[in-house]
């Protein structure tokens, strides 16, 4: 079975993120660049099923700028067989059409079983490029699942709606999202970081993949930077508290 | 006046989802609107009731076999069949996991362009622009789509009021089983508890919990405070982690953003990944017994103590003063 992980360069969540004033797009130096931590989870999910059954390839696959290598670099190093790293200049700032348009031509020519992604990123948080890739694909999407179970002959997965969850399944080829209930990503081992460094990655173009030059149709009109929250009062506790809060939420008419 | 469409999900038991006033309050804001629903058999007379009420001009009423028992697709077909026949100047769904992935295969089927999780819409000159609140309300982005459909998936919770209410023009299709692959729908298991308390979302009090409380019999203490105050009930990450509450409570960045005008935070370290859900909030208030704990930074009103000897004492303050 091959699985395909689809993999995004996100700016630490444990940093302070910035956006460029100018054009909306995400400032690339405020903060760490790191792999999102719901795609390793995804990535966890598909060593797992490697891990039992050594006839599994997994490849990671990315789109972004030349150093989302290094996010690559470290799926490897976690046990992915090879990568695939969509880079070209044209896709700075695609929108999700786009960016959707250019992983599934990707994923065509790489092929796969199974494609196994994040629920949502954590920087651009939409969670919609898997839906898009799987409705250019005409794939079925088991979106947003807190656990899975993927076989030769299909997919069955418990999804995580609104007011419960749902039991899905589908069958193969399919895409899978997972959420953060799935299981906490392996770190890479020292064997893992050797070998990362002979695995193969391939590079792709736009021209490569034949993907349509459209440009992105959606447009930031205005970026506004909300001031910082200042701390208020901090008490310690002398037993006076409970009734100094209480009359505070009263002063404010807060209850 | 442009037709906006407004995907409305219908729960598995019946019954419009609560998103459907805000999409409907914000179609009415662009337009005239279109609610398109999905339903295996004929749409109820209360639930054309209800639409009406929240504002629904018309409804395109799709039934469909696939209804409850195929994922998303059959809303997919539907919005489709209604961009067809009301040509709308957008199309709107909320920023659910059902009406998410809807909005995404639209765009691709029709052309669209997906603006997410927007928490307030207009319209300039009939430009449809939408409002997003980025990095946990750090930055207030606006954007557009330019020479497309633009598809919005609106947060829920995030549009206040209604729409006028409207007496609808109900059109009536059905719709053929989709061709492409398909995910199948096994069985519902719905949340056992369906409380009494106000939603999360929309909550003007939230009262949330973390690993301060040290286990799930604890976490008792939150609610108690959240029933004394007629609040909701959150958790950070850190609590949904340790199983003290489901994770349908988890308020930050992988989980509900909330705007409410009072959150308190109890035992909650306050990580940027927390406050990245709260931090728009009116007035924070928290309590938690480590004095660098972050959280301070970000509170109008902290307290360094011991939530279980605060709370219990805040409880009877607020009580007296209510009395």
């Amino acid at each position: 079975m091959k699985i395909v992980v689809l993999v995004k360069q996100v700016p630490d969540t444990a940093e302070e993120r910035k956006l460029d004033p100018e054009t909306g797009q995400l400032d690339r130096g405020a903060a760490d660049s790191v792999v999102d931590e719901i795609n390793e989870r995804a990535l966890e999910a598909a060593l797992r099923i490697k891990d039992a059954n050594k006839g599994t390839e997994v490849v990671a696959m990315t789109m972004g700028p030349d150093d989302a290598a290094q996010a690559l670099r470290k799926t490897l190093s976690m046990g992915a067989d090879s990568a695939v790293h969509i880079v070209d200049d044209s896709l700075s700032g695609a929108d999700t059409g786009r960016t959707a348009a250019t992983l599934a031509a990707a994923l065509r020519s790489t092929g796969f079983d199974v494609v196994m992604a994040g629920n949502e990123s954590t920087d651009g948080r939409a969670g919609v490029v898997p839906a898009m890739i799987a409705e250019h694909l005409q794939l079925p999407l088991l979106g947003s699942l807190i656990s899975a179970e993927i076989a030769d002959d299909g997919v069955r997965g418990v999804r995580q709606g609104e007011d419960g969850t749902l039991n899905v399944r589908a069958g193969l080829p399919a895409i899978l999202t997972v959420t953060e209930r799935f299981p906490e990503a392996r770190f890479p081992n020292f064997k893992g970081i050797l070998t990362a460094k002979r695995k193969p990655v391939t590079t792709l173009t736009v021209a490569e993949l034949g993907v349509p030059a459209g440009q992105s149709r959606t447009v930031v009109l205005s970026v506004a930077e909300r001031p910082p929250r200042a701390a208020g009062r901090k008490v310690i506790d002398d037993g006076t508290a409970a009734n100094e809060l209480a009359e505070f939420l009263v002063a404010n008419r807060l209850v | 006046m442009s037709n906006v469409l407004a995907l409305i999900e219908v729960s598995h038991r019946g019954g419009i989802a609560a998103s459907a006033r805000g999409l409907l309050a914000a179609a009415a804001t662009l337009g005239s609107p279109v609610a398109v629903v999905v339903s295996a058999g004929p749409l109820a007379d209360d639930d054309v009731a209800r639409l009406g009420e929240l504002g629904a001009a018309r409804i395109y009423s799709a039934a469909s076999a696939a209804a409850g028992a195929v994922l998303v697709s059959p809303a997919v077909d539907a919005l489709s069949g209604a961009v067809d026949a009301y040509e709308p100047a957008a199309v709107l769904t909320a920023n659910s996991v059902d009406g998410r992935e809807a909005a995404a295969r639209l765009a691709v089927r029709v052309g669209g362009s997906v603006l997410a999780d927007v928490v307030q819409v207009r319209s300039d000159n009939g430009t449809v622009l939408a409002r997003h609140s980025v990095f946990g309300g750090a930055y207030t982005v606006d954007s557009a789509v330019e020479g497309a459909l633009p598809i919005l998936t609106i947060r829920q919770g995030a549009i206040e009021g209604q729409a006028p209410a409207a007496t609808p023009e109900v059109s009536t299709v059905s719709l053929e089983a989709g061709t492409g692959g398909t995910a199948v729908v096994e069985q519902f298991n719905d949340d056992a508890a369906i409380s009494g308390r106000p939603e999360l979302r929309t909550a003007t009090t939230v009262v949330s919990g973390g690993r301060g409380l040290g286990s799930s019999e604890n976490f008792a203490l939150v609610e108690q405070l959240a029933d004394t105050l007629g609040a909701a009930v959150g958790a950070s990450r850190a609590a949904v982690d340790a199983g003290y509450i489901a994770q349908t409570a988890q308020v930050g960045q992988t989980g509900v953003s909330v705007s409410p005008q009072l959150y308190i935070a109890l035992g909650i370290s306050g990580a940027i990944q927390h406050r990245a859900g709260m931090q728009t909030a009116k007035t924070i208030v928290a309590i938690n017994k480590d004095e660098d704990a972050p959280i301070f930074e970000v509170a109008d009103f902290g307290i360094v103590g011991d939530v279980f000897t605060v709370v219990p004492k805040l409880i009877e303050a607020v009580k007296a003063r209510s009395n």
